[in-house]
């Protein structure tokens, strides 16, 4: 099959077209097709996915897979994975089921929600897919649109705010990095991915209007790509649509951003801003790593004082973003492996972590902490799930969170030893908020008169949660898995970063700082 | 000769004799019933005109000693014009007979402005370009005036009146300066004067007072303030054809001066027309965000995409004119299907303008209301949808022609405008119930709604060749 990638881009999309094609009435039976047809549809896409996984030589570090086709104004329809972009294409197609069974207790305009969740699956797909610099800007940037509505239409009380929040935010750290790339199409004379990744971008220093732009070009490029991705990401101080992006969305929109959505400003890191502008990127290095562990710090005391549970996992997976960025910018092997695997683990368990809150705002409606305690009583299985994925949220051994934590942990004490201290201190913060929301929420007496009938997650509940627990723990015990797919090309990329980031720059940095 | 000169001039000639035998006809036999025969051969006439334009050989040819020119350029702007003319003239039918204004005049005066609108394109010289534009601008003075007895629409033709003169003055002004200082009005002569080194500082002053001209008439502040105004009091199918044709005639019109007149002088006007640009982008923008009048939101919309549209030709390069004709084409049909909407929102009989009629519109029409959302975020330019690319080619052109900072200023000001797009989807689907349309639609508004919408959804696929006919126009200036 040549046209494999494509295949599992534009499947959902299909879906999504004979929903709104054949899908009529809003009655309950016609809700359940729509719901049926999305979870197949969604099944389908991973199973074939699942194709790329057998076909891919994680040993080859080109990109593979390669369709390319003519658009238009002498761009390309470009696709093609490398061992980076493979697992994040995995991770969704292997989510989207989960979400869509997320979606199973909506019973409001379900044709629309289901259309707009697979509209946005092949955009995610597209994006970690897309060899072509504008094809990624406008997927990247078109998944926008469908998280828009999502929480706009189906969110909590506050969701008009988040939602304008949401995507004002994002898209003006977009917009910038636009311009940037329309100067990579005028200086290298292309939009190719690949061969972008060879060029070189001029970096001598110059000055403009008395501004000593150090790295020169690069470094106004990768200023603009830093907008877009530390927005997505997202990065201490531009978090905070997020917490509200969170809290307002529905369920399934939740487990979407936090566990894909995220992972676009990392894999922008690692894809455009490493290895297109290594000069810039060994320059702001210690910038982006001392804006990191803020995050981890202040996001954890933050998540420590929340209400409300959702906004808590939000403020969590800030901090563990903040890991991501860490292991990113410590420009080695150790701390790039970490952060893609931190990645790739984050995804399963706030993933996770926002189903479980899901399960029982399901029953309760309420999203308070102070509402809940004592869970353990009348629901042991969630009780059980639950404290899995709090302790893989801690990074405590065993778990997939454990071993991105330590190889991003131990890159940044090779890098700088200051950065790794600080950091270390948000695994103890981390520990103290997830513990303690797991104290207030499960354990203690159930006293709540409320809370006396709530019932265990059901059937559906537990096969969507079954997936998560055991990637779960597989990762955490054998994480090869992961390390072996992305190893040679994570070291492709550190030593392309490496070789490209000549002694000569570092010494006219030197000069300039003087 | 002057056989050979009249052949070049054809379509406008056919169109102008055509206007005044309409005008017989309807004068001469019933006058109430010829209104909608008027009305159809008149967009039978345009698309025809159209489509030889389109499909007649290419050619550069020139008539009346240079002071008519046509080129690919003055074709690909003619026919973007008459198509655009026709479908805004047979989607207003419907709205004028409601509102009983359906007369006869209003088609032939729309045909008299597109004869005005295609001499404006192929000016090759001042005294060319003044009747054209005069001509347009006659035709639409009286057709914003067109609801005789309503007080704002006499308001909003009184205005455009006086601030039109206005500007037909200072033109003029800047034309005499050229002249003066050039002897000449024909756009090669003036061109070689500039060439020989003769660029005066009174051939500056000219220059600026005839970007002052077209920057009104083309709505760019700060000279937009007539906008809004006429906007909102014209009836809303003259709004739908101001927002359409008009805008290609003025920005065919101020590339055809710039680059065939002032080619030499380019370091001067790309600064003009930057800061016209720049300044239209955010008073567009920011204008627009305390509007609920949806007419005077798609006044302030368009000063803002025609910022965008000068910012390609702020470029000053053959790249630049492709993207200012790509974005105007891409423009037309949005506003197409967007007024195919505004044109069928009543409520008891009654035409409404409020954008909070449209809570929840999404519940009761969700074909309409998505076709809609989906013109919006086109309008506000975000992918997949085309407006995007008519953005992504003046950008484009922009960072090409060394002006990132004016690229910049353009995306962070299409951040703002995208607020208040997003805000009338915010009624559609997240707003409360108010039930506050009730109106029809007729099948030809559906379809020009859907289609439109279609356009704008599948365009990204390939945009219909669009790029490659706007590159041959761009071209056929620059040579």
């Amino acid at each position: 099959m040549d046209n494999l990638l494509s295949i599992v881009t534009f499947l959902p999309l299909l879906a999504a077209i004979v929903l709104v094609v054949f899908l009529r009435g809003d009655d309950a039976a016609a809700q359940l097709n729509a719901k049926r047809v999305a979870l197949v549809a969604t099944l389908a896409t991973f199973v074939i996915s699942i194709a790329i996984y057998t076909q891919f030589d994680p040993n080859d570090t080109g990109f593979q897979l390669v369709e390319e086709y003519e658009w238009f104004g002498g761009l390309n329809y470009k696709l093609g994975v490398d061992g980076i972009s493979v697992l994040f294409v995995l991770l969704t197609t292997f989510l989207m089921p989960v979400v869509i069974g997320a979606c199973w207790s909506v019973s409001e305009r379900v044709k629309e929600y289901m259309i707009l969740f697979l509209v946005l699956e092949t955009l995610m797909i597209a994006v970690f897919c897309s060899l072509d610099l504008i094809m990624f800007y406008v997927v990247f940037e078109a998944g926008l649109i469908p998280m828009f509505l999502i929480v706009g239409i189906w969110g909590g009380q506050n969701r008009i705010y988040a939602a304008f929040k949401f995507f004002l935010y994002t898209l003006f750290g977009s917009v910038l990095m636009l311009v940037a790339m329309l100067a990579m199409w005028w200086d290298a004379g292309t939009t190719d991915i690949p061969t972008l990744l060879e060029h070189t971008f001029a970096s001598e220093t110059f000055s403009v209007a008395g501004i000593t732009v150090v790295g020169g070009m690069q470094t106004l490029l990768f200023l603009a790509f830093f907008a877009s991705f530390a927005v997505k990401m997202p990065m201490w101080p531009v978090h905070t649509w997020l917490p509200d992006a969170h809290v307002q969305a529905p369920t399934a929109g939740s487990v979407v951003l936090a566990a894909i959505l995220l992972k676009m400003g990392g894999y922008g890191f690692i894809r455009f801003s490493l290895p297109m502008f290594p000069v810039a990127a060994d320059l702001m290095a210690t910038f982006v790593m001392t804006l990191s562990v803020i995050a981890i710090i202040y996001t954890s005391l933050v998540a420590m004082m929340q209400e409300d549970m959702k906004k808590l996992i939000a403020y969590s997976s800030v901090a563990h973003m903040g890991f991501v960025t860490m292991g990113i910018f410590t420009l080695n092997q150790q701390g790039l492996d970490g952060a893609i695997f931190q990645m790739i683990s984050h995804g399963f368990i706030s993933g996770a972590l926002f189903l479980g809150v899901g399960v029982i705002y399901d029953r309760m409606h309420t999203r308070d902490i102070d509402a809940y305690g004592g869970l353990v009583v009348r629901m042991p299985a969630f009780a059980l799930v639950f404290m899995l994925f709090t302790m893989a949220n801690v990074g405590l051994p065993g778990t997939s969170g454990f071993v991105g934590e330590f190889l991003t942990l131990t890159a940044a004490f090779q890098a700088n030893t200051w950065i790794a201290f600080g950091a270390t201190s948000g695994v103890i913060l981390s520990a103290a908020y997830a513990l303690w929301l797991y104290r207030r929420v499960v354990f203690g007496d159930l006293i709540k008169e409320s809370l006396k009938t709530i019932t265990d997650m059901d059937r559906r509940e537990r096969l969507m949660m079954a997936p998560l627990v055991i990637m779960t723990l597989l990762l955490g015990i054998y994480p090869a898995l992961v390390l072996d797919l992305i190893g040679p090309s994570v070291a492709n990329l550190v030593e392309h970063v490496q070789t490209a980031t000549p002694e000569t720059v570092k010494a006219a940095v030197s000069t300039a700082s003087h | 000769m002057i056989s050979s000169d009249l052949n070049i001039v054809l379509p406008e000639v056919i169109l102008a004799v055509f206007s005044m035998a309409a005008l017989m006809f309807a004068v001469y036999t019933k006058k109430d019933d010829t209104a909608p025969v008027v009305t159809w051969a008149t967009a039978g006439v345009m698309i025809a005109l159209g489509l030889w334009i389109a499909f007649s050989p290419m050619a550069n040819r020139t008539a009346f000693n240079g002071a008519f020119v046509d080129d690919g350029f003055a074709r690909f702007a003619k026919v973007l014009m008459l198509w655009a003319s026709a479908i805004m003239l047979l989607l207003s039918q419907d709205y004028l007979r409601r509102n009983d204004m359906f007369k006869f005049e209003y088609p032939i005066l729309i045909a008299l402005a597109t004869v005005g609108m295609m001499m404006m394109v192929s000016a090759g010289d001042l005294m060319a370009l003044y009747m054209g534009l005069e001509l347009q601008s006659l035709a639409l003075y009286v057709i914003a005036a067109f609801r005789r007895d309503s007080l704002k629409s006499t308001e909003a033709g009184l205005k455009y009146f006086v601030l039109g003169a206005l500007s037909s003055g200072m033109l003029l002004y800047g034309a005499s300066f050229v002249y003066g200082y050039t002897g000449t009005t024909n756009f090669e002569g003036i061109a070689s004067t500039i060439q020989d080194g003769k660029m005066e500082l009174g051939m500056i002053f000219g220059l600026v007072f005839l970007c002052v001209g077209m920057a009104f008439k083309i709505s760019a502040a700060p000279f937009h303030m007539w906008t809004p105004d006429v906007y909102e009091g014209s009836p809303t199918p003259v709004t739908a054809f101001f927002a359409t044709a008009p805008k290609v005639a003025a920005g065919g019109l101020f590339a055809r001066v710039m680059f065939d007149a002032f080619d030499g002088a380019q370091a001067d006007w790309t600064q003009i027309v930057a800061f016209l640009s720049l300044v239209s982008m955010f008073l567009g923008a920011v204008a627009a965000i305390g509007q609920t009048n949806i007419k005077r939101l798609m006044a302030y919309s368009s000063i803002a995409h025609m910022g965008f549209a000068l910012m390609g030709l702020a470029a000053g390069t053959e790249e630049g004119v492709k993207a200012l004709l790509i974005y105007l084409a891409i423009y037309v049909v949005m506003n197409i299907g967007t007024f195919a909407f505004i044109l069928n929102m009543e409520k008891d009989g009654r035409a409404v303008t409020d954008i909070r009629s449209l809570g929840q519109y999404s519940k009761r029409e969700p074909g309409k209301a998505a076709a809609l959302t989906v013109l919006l975020f086109s309008l506000a330019g975000i992918p997949p949808m085309v407006g995007f690319i008519g953005k992504l080619f003046v950008l484009r052109a922009s960072v090409g022609a060394d002006m990132a900072w004016l690229a910049v200023a353009g995306v962070i000001a299409s951040v703002i405008g995208a607020f208040y797009y997003l805000r009338i989807i915010y009624y559609i689907y997240f707003g409360d119930d108010v039930e506050g349309l009730d109106g029809r639609m007729p099948s030809l508004h559906y379809v020009a709604l859907m289609g439109a919408a279609a356009i704008m959804l599948f365009g990204i696929i390939n945009p219909f060749g669009l790029e490659g006919y706007a590159a041959i126009a761009a071209e056929s200036l620059l040579k």
